[in-house]
């Protein structure tokens, strides 16, 4: 009597795209609004984009009920700080957590690809960009998800970042002014929604700054 | 949900003893649930199948079931799973009226817990073969959503399980509108079921439409829609092919 194989699988993936870029002393975060599974659409306006802290903001794609149970943790890990030490967690902390959180299941991953963004200790801007698993690394600007490989080419031809290779580490950030930054957000996605299947709909961006976090909407192609 | 066959036992840390404990695939299965929002609630419908693989074994299920004050389920899939769902809810509904503090469980609050539930489930490998439409109102806010048997879940103004999301979701993309009135809304419902019906084969020409508003939820009499098969298609399918059936 042969195993019984499982004929369900626990992973599904709902699709989207995520793209974070820091600047000097602003950090813009976004995502698209669709959810899908397979052909069809589920719905075509729900937020990939989650707040874990007051200057800190992640988008996530992938597979979404994965997404919703890691941004549950990092928020009650993040309520749990703030009563220890009476302050908000800052982005470079909350970027450990949330790589030791995605390690911590490196058995039974998370099927999560997540960019991190917001502002450092100093108020600079910071995206962190993570695998399934944990592994992360501070960078300028990153995408995740469906659409990141129509995505990443365009930013690294349009942000030049310097590799984290090089020996005198240089700032990755970029020299773009939020209004900037913005609107190469826009083009990027209007980009990707046309080739990519699962990226359309509509955009959401977030935008963290010293005044504080702000929103806006873009719509984007429905097919 | 993919049919993937695992090339390596997914389970590997248990021994063969603990598989039959665990949702292999379902036996008994509902069809279709399929809602949407109306200027006063939420209008939810689902046949009375229940189906044993091609069998068409049951033809009296209750797939709707009020939850609490507020809340209407409605569920496809796995019925027995179905029945275990409600009664996990009967306990979560009892607690939240022992508290006798006036308070109690909305729609947002019903979808959250079944969401947990279905996720925790699937965690263990050993899910609860549904997928869920939960719909109320409470405070005057309107709340339709649903949860899959993986976890994933959402909530819109329009909802579909199974071959709904096929069939049914297009026409409400195409004719739904905010404040739909009662008839318009029960119309493009019949609308949907009636596609569902012609095109599912694992639907039944027996429905039920339930509809909950702030004052409270109604489930209407089975009863079945008007179909039309004069489509000169089905006129003499046998034209040009004499003997077959």
């Amino acid at each position: 009597m042969t195993k019984q194989q499982a004929n369900w699988s626990p992973y599904d993936n709902n699709g989207g795209s995520c793209v974070a870029i820091a600047g000097a002393d602003y950090c813009v975060i976004a995502a698209d609004t669709r959810m899908s599974t397979g052909y069809n659409i589920l719905t075509r306006e729900y937020s990939k984009i989650c707040k874990l802290a007051d200057k800190c903001v992640m988008a996530s794609s992938g597979f979404q009920a994965d997404v919703k149970a890691l941004q549950k943790q990092l928020a009650a890990r993040h309520l749990i700080y703030q009563h220890q030490h009476n302050k908000q967690m800052s982005c470079p902390a909350m970027a450990q957590l949330l790589s030791n959180t995605l390690y911590y299941k490196r058995f039974f991953p998370y099927y999560s690809f997540n960019v991190l963004g917001g502002l450092d200790n100093e108020g600079k801007g910071c995206v962190f960009t993570y695998d399934a698993v944990g592994s992360y690394e501070k960078v300028g600007y990153s995408s995740q998800g469906s659409g990141s490989t129509l995505i990443t080419p365009f930013l690294d031809n349009q942000l030049k970042s310097p590799s984290p290779l090089l020996l005198s580490v240089q700032d990755a950030v970029t020299p773009l002014v939020e209004a900037e930054a913005i609107d190469l957000v826009k083009t990027v996605f209007a980009s990707a929604s046309e080739r990519d299947i699962y990226t359309g709909d509509k955009i959401e961006i977030v935008v963290v700054n010293a005044t504080g976090i702000r929103r806006e909407y873009m719509e984007l192609r429905k097919d | 949900m993919n049919f993937m066959a695992s090339k390596q036992p997914e389970n590997s840390l248990l021994g063969p003893e603990a598989d039959s404990q665990r949702t292999l695939y379902p036996y008994v299965t509902g069809t279709s649930v399929v809602a949407l929002k109306y200027k006063d609630g939420i209008l939810m419908a689902a046949d009375m199948g229940g189906s044993y693989g091609s069998t068409l074994r049951y033809k009296s299920v209750e797939r709707m079931k009020p939850i609490g004050k507020h809340s209407l389920l409605g569920a496809s899939g796995e019925i027995s799973d179905f029945q275990e769902i409600l009664r996990y809810l009967d306990e979560l509904i009892l607690y939240d009226n022992m508290w006798d503090d006036g308070n109690s469980l909305g729609p947002k609050e019903v979808h959250n817990y079944l969401t947990r539930v279905m996720y925790n489930r699937r965690n263990k490998f050993n899910p609860l073969w549904n997928s869920l439409v939960l719909g109320g109102v409470k405070n005057g806010q309107k709340y339709l959503g649903t949860v899959s048997m993986i976890g994933v879940n959402f909530e819109d103004n329009h909802v579909a399980t199974g071959f709904g999301n096929h069939l049914a979701r297009p026409i409400l993309r195409q004719e739904w509108h905010e404040n739909l009135s009662y008839e318009d809304g029960v119309r493009l419902l019949e609308k949907c079921m009636r596609v569902l019906l012609y095109r599912d084969r694992s639907a039944i020409n027996k429905l039920q439409i339930a509809k909950i508003t702030e004052e409270g939820m109604t489930i209407s009499q089975p009863y079945s829609l008007k179909t039309y098969w004069e489509f000169s298609a089905f006129a003499n399918p046998a034209q040009g092919a004499v003997g077959t059936w």
